[in-house]
């Protein structure tokens, strides 16, 4: 549902179904709401069995590069003698996304009966949850549901009276975007600066502590429960004609709209729908400009590319973006564009983790090319340079944050190339002063 | 055990190398220089500074050379146009904090961001309106400087440290452009190891005092040595400016020492130029001892090492092969007590590569002179030639007590020697000798790899090396063709006369040197 | 830059001992070595200590078996890790685009207004309060959210600030 707002009939609420509830958030009150069926479920059945109906389903990551869930786990080797790791991503810190911090503040016991399942499915030892250090809130709730299913026995040496281990430790993050990329998030478990990893290998060779990892985000983890009790084929009806974006999304809307929240529909709802019916549209007198929709790291849209795009996987990328982590980020007709891509390559300058160069280097000085023409200093030839830089950081780097940056500048500088005119003309009052 | 072998081509060149080899390692063997900073053969590659992005046909984006491993019929672009421009890219924001200060900088001459941006950077910068960073100057350790605004955040000197050094003094701080190479306030870059930061440092970020502003690169003459450091062996350079050596550093040998040297080899140079040298043969007269020519000096000598009794050789850890084998030799009518000066100190192993250490062997011929009879049982010599007939000290370094010694030697005594020292006055004879700097010549080390140094700087004076002299004297009064006249002739007279020797030549030894067939005999 | 670092209390009190010895020790069991405690034993000190000192630094790499270079590399690549004094009530603002977009910067005025911090990183007089801006906090629907030390709020605005800080003596 919309939390905060009530639900929507354009909504179909499956994992946002108890948001807002309190006494959901404790075990037993999980249990009364049909929690644990799931994992009681995939407890009697094969590893193989639960794998097959998660392929079945169609669930695909919703952490944002969208990779087929099932497939994933099973590239997880088998008996190969190692320990294995579930690695639970709940660093949710792309700009623009806030659904997984309601998934943990309201539906704990989802999250951790998804793990299970998967822990039980992929023969893992231990599954770690990597909390980002500023979700407080989300921890305590988290830590208190632990706590709980442990004490309840649904954890432990004999999960559920299984007979098989089953073990969740909550691990904390401290500030450092980067650590949401699964590989730097990695090196962050294992007490290390959080530097993105060369690839290969893959997490499903040599992951956490070098051994065989999966690592899903929140969102995925948490339908898992719901597949398992409600079958592949139900996950897959969720769906508006793309068969290869089945299910519902959690949307994050956050932004100039009346009722910012997150909205969980099925993908392929249309994004007119979303941002009129169900977010109540612009603040009065406010027309829509554009739409960041996949969390910060994707290419900007035009309000008619908005209006008229697919809110799923294909859907966006038809459209010249992606949906990410779908954190749509909306801006009305008082936005200033040049002013919000700067602001967004600071962020990525601030997060850079220092190891390539075109990153390092070039996040920050993109910035301050932003900050000069927003000083009222810019020049025309920067329009060339932005997009030379953009084009040295795209696809250069061991991650995609320096790609991050450049895609909001490329992007933006193509759909808004008059505003950055506007301060390099000097027909826009500066609004930035340097030091 | 037969290896797998795929078939690539780089740059238009096909070559066949093992499957796994690196691109960046496989375009070596075709003969060309993939440009990077934080790739290092001897570190583990972590891929960061980008520069050897290639364009590999079929893969959708530049990869790195570094870390991706040939595949069977890949065809490798290292000068495409793409992969040219991302070089430059990469350049252009290395140099955008980069200090313009070439002029004052030791790396000058030897820079990779200086070669690189010559070959591809760009021509002007497009960064003008803002101030680089500026960070002050940081003290390491003994030995090592770290220029903040020069460095490039290759990482190899934390890698160095973690993975080599196995010593994590090094760090990277803080995080995006922010970053730079930190150390604990309480911990000092003081590895015993640690020098070889300096090396792999491929700008002037982290520098040696030792060598802070002595000389600039191009002034400085390179000569392939051995370390005299210690028994390891570690392969060198000798590097001298005006003559004068300047600084020594590590040669790459991936039998011996990799790309590595110990700070103790690394700082003991300062002997080599030593002023206080023997510039003459000097000839006992009665009470005095006069300045001669060789010809008499060599006359006197055949004299004494004619007859016949007992000798003692009392002779220094640094002397050659050819040295130590003819100067045995030449007292072959003599009942012979040869002696190696030994010294100890403790052993400082580089713990990420197997079998490389600073040993407590401070010499680096103790096995050769082993293999051609020399003991280590120095006192039981020093006992022995205080009743002998002949002592002849080779360059050995003596303490006091020592020299006090040699000074109530019943016999006759002979100095080959470098520098002059109080007891020359009681010697009938003290001949110049080249330091191991001076002349080419052949050490063997603990494995009983004999590998060759070449001459670094003029002799000193008169100076011959010890071998010449011992060459003459063998050969007899009198011009004589049959007497060596180089190091390398003087090594296959050696062969001839001591069976560990046979059959090698300087030739055969070549540049990497080459294990003894046995090595027996050898203490350990 | 190490220069202007802050030196710990003399003589220095060490964090690991009794039950805090006890807490860290039981999470071993969770983890297959002791690095993977790094980022849990820095946020026990945070927690005991309020900030990470160079004395810290080095008393958690001996407990760990890791360098004090290595503790203090991955210290600060973290910015939730305080490598020096804070004021009593550590206010984190976000101020990026989503937050930015809804006034954001009017809330962190507001704050350094009231708060008597005057700009940004710095601690008021009284040490009470040290305000900063940060990077998404994640909770980007509930513009402008602030963390006063754990706690998290939504939704601050510029008219909520004196009442909110009111409850942070």
């Amino acid at each position: 549902m919309g939390f905060p707002h009530p639900s929507h009939p354009g909504e179909t609420v499956v994992l946002s179904k108890h948001f807002g509830d309190a006494g959901a958030r404790t075990h037993a009150g999980w249990v009364e709401r049909g929690g644990y069926e799931g994992l009681r479920k995939a407890l009697g059945m094969t590893p193989e069995a639960i794998i097959e109906v998660v392929k079945a389903s169609g669930l695909r990551g919703r952490g944002g590069a969208g990779f087929p869930t099932g497939l994933k786990w099973s590239f997880m080797p088998k008996d190969d003698g190692k320990p294995h790791y579930l690695v639970c991503n709940a660093d949710e810190s792309e700009p623009g996304t806030f659904k997984d911090r309601e998934i943990m503040r309201w539906t704990p016991h989802a999250l951790i009966e998804g793990c299970a399942i998967g822990a039980f499915a992929m023969g893992v030892e231990r599954c770690y949850i990597y909390i980002r250090g500023e979700f407080t809130e989300p921890w305590a709730v988290m830590a208190e549901a632990v706590r709980e299913a442990y004490a309840a026995g649904t954890l432990g040496d004999n999960a559920m009276g299984s007979g098989k281990p089953i073990h969740i430790t909550l691990h904390r993050g401290a500030g450092a975007y980067i650590c949401g990329e699964e590989t730097a998030l990695m090196n962050s478990i294992e007490g290390r600066r959080g530097n993105p990893r060369i690839k290969p290998p893959f997490p499903a060779a040599a992951g956490l502590f070098a051994m065989p990892t999966t690592i899903n985000n929140v969102e995925t983890l948490a339908a898992v429960p719901h597949i398992l009790v409600r079958g592949a084929e139900w996950y897959k009806s969720l769906c508006k004609g793309n068969p290869k974006s089945t299910g519902t999304k959690l949307i994050s809307v956050c932004g100039h709209v009346q009722r910012p929240g997150n909205y969980e529909v099925m993908l392929g709802t249309p994004m007119k729908e979303l941002l009129y019916d169900m977010c109540g549209g612009m603040r009065p007198g406010r027309t829509l400009k554009a739409v960041i929709p996949g969390g910060s790291s994707v290419p900007i849209m035009t309000a008619e590319e908005a209006e008229s795009a697919l809110l799923d996987y294909e859907g966006l990328i038809e459209k010249g973006s992606m949906l990410g982590s779908a954190g749509m980020i909306v801006m009305d007709d008082s936005t200033d564009m040049v002013y919000q891509i700067m602001r967004l390559a600071r962020f990525y300058a601030h997060e850079s983790c220092a190891q390539c160069t075109q990153c390092r280097e070039g996040t920050a000085w993109t910035t301050r090319i932003l900050e000069r023409i927003l000083s009222g200093k810019g020049k025309e030839s920067d329009f060339d340079l932005l997009l030379d830089l953009a084009d040295n950081m795209t696809g250069t780097t061991i991650c995609v944050l320096s790609d991050s940056c450049a895609a909001p500048v490329v992007s933006g500088i193509r759909k808004f190339r008059g505003e950055f005119e506007a301060y390099i003309r000097r027909e826009r009052a500066p609004v930035l002063e340097l030091a | 055990m037969t290896q797998e072998l795929v078939t690539v081509t780089i740059e238009g060149a096909q070559v066949q190398v093992p499957k796994g080899t690196t691109i960046i390692e496989a375009a070596k063997q075709a003969g060309i220089l993939v440009p990077h900073y934080c790739y290092h053969p001897s570190l583990p590659a972590p891929a960061v500074c980008r520069m050897c992005l290639v364009e590999v046909e079929k893969a959708p984006k530049l990869l790195p050379a570094c870390v991706t491993a040939v595949a069977e019929g890949q065809v490798v672009h290292v000068s495409s146009e793409r992969a040219k421009k991302a070089r430059t890219g990469v350049l252009e924001f290395l140099l955008i904090n980069h200090p313009l200060d070439c002029p004052i900088c030791d790396q000058s001459g030897e820079c990779e961001l200086q070669d690189y941006t010559f070959q591809e950077g760009r021509a002007a910068t497009r960064y003008r309106d803002y101030p680089k960073r500026y960070n002050p100057v940081e003290d390491f350790g003994p030995d090592i400087l770290y220029v903040t605004n020069r460095c490039i955040l290759c990482t190899r000197c934390v890698r160095f440290m973690d993975d080599v050094a196995k010593s994590a003094v090094l760090n990277v701080s803080e995080r995006g452009d922010r970053a730079f190479i930190g150390i604990a306030e309480e911990q000092l870059l003081d590895h015993p190891w640690s020098g070889n930061v300096v090396d792999l440092c491929p700008v002037g970020s982290l520098i040696s005092k030792d060598f802070l502003h002595k000389a600039r690169a191009w002034e400085l003459d390179k000569t392939a040595s051995i370390c005299t450091g210690c028994s390891q062996g570690c392969n060198i350079t000798i590097e001298t400016r005006d003559d004068a050596v300047v600084r020594l550093k590590p040669r790459p040998n991936m039998d011996v020492n990799r790309h590595f040297m110990c700070d103790t080899g690394r700082l003991d140079y300062r002997w080599m130029n030593r002023g206080d040298r023997i510039e003459a043969p000097l000839l006992r007269q009665g009470t005095k001892a006069v300045a001669t020519d060789w010809d008499t000096a060599l006359d006197r000598l055949g004299q004494l090492t004619g007859g016949s009794g007992r000798a003692v050789i009392l002779a220094s850890g640094r002397a050659s092969v050819e040295s130590l084998g003819l100067v045995r030799a030449m007292l072959d009518g003599f009942d012979v007590t040869a002696a190696v000066r030994v010294p100890t100190g403790p052993e400082a192993p580089l713990a990420g590569i197997p079998n490389l250490a600073l040993r407590s062997e401070r010499a680096p011929n103790v096995h050769g002179a082993e293999r051609l009879g020399y003991t280590r049982d120095w006192a039981g010599a020093l006992n022995a030639a205080g009743t002998a007939d002949l002592v002849v000290v080779l360059d050995a370094s003596l303490d006091a007590e020592e020299e006090q010694r040699l000074q109530e030697v019943k016999g006759a005594l002979v100095v080959l020697g470098t520098v002059v020292a109080d007891f020359h006055h009681r010697a009938e004879l003290v001949l110049p000798v080249t330091t191991m700097a001076e002349e080419n010549g052949v050490y063997v080390n603990r494995d009983g790899r004999a590998q060759r140094y070449m001459q670094a700087r003029n002799q000193a004076g008169m100076a011959r090396p010890s071998w010449w002299i011992a060459g003459e004297v063998l050969a007899g009064p009198g011009p004589d063709a049959d007497a060596p006249a180089t190091a390398a002739q003087a090594f296959e007279d050696v062969g001839r006369r001591y069976p560990a020797f046979a059959d090698l030549s300087h030739q055969s030894l070549g540049w990497v040197g080459q294990t003894l067939r046995e090595t027996a005999g050898t203490a350990r | 830059m190490s220069a202007g670092h802050v030196v710990d209390a003399e003589p220095y009190e060490p964090v690991f001992t009794g039950e805090t010895m006890a807490e860290l020790e039981r999470r071993f069991a969770e983890y297959p070595n002791k690095q993977a405690l790094l980022l849990p034993a820095l946020w026990m000190v945070q927690e005991r200590r309020g900030w990470i000192s160079e004395s810290t630094i080095s008393e958690v790499a001996a407990v760990l078996g890791l360098t004090p270079a290595y503790v203090k590399g991955v210290v600060t690549f973290y910015t939730m890790y305080h490598t020096h004094p804070v004021g009593r009530h550590f206010i984190q603002v976000c101020t990026t685009s989503p937050c930015g977009l809804c006034g954001a910067e009017d809330t962190v005025r507001a704050l350094l207004e009231h708060t008597g911090c005057g700009e940004v990183g710095a601690t008021s007089a009284d040490g009470r309060f040290t305000v900063v801006e940060v990077e998404c906090l994640g909770a980007c629907g509930f513009a402008t959210p602030v963390m006063v030390g754990d706690d998290f709020i939504e939704s601050v605005t510029p008219e909520k600030v004196p009442e909110l800080l009111a409850r942070y003596p």
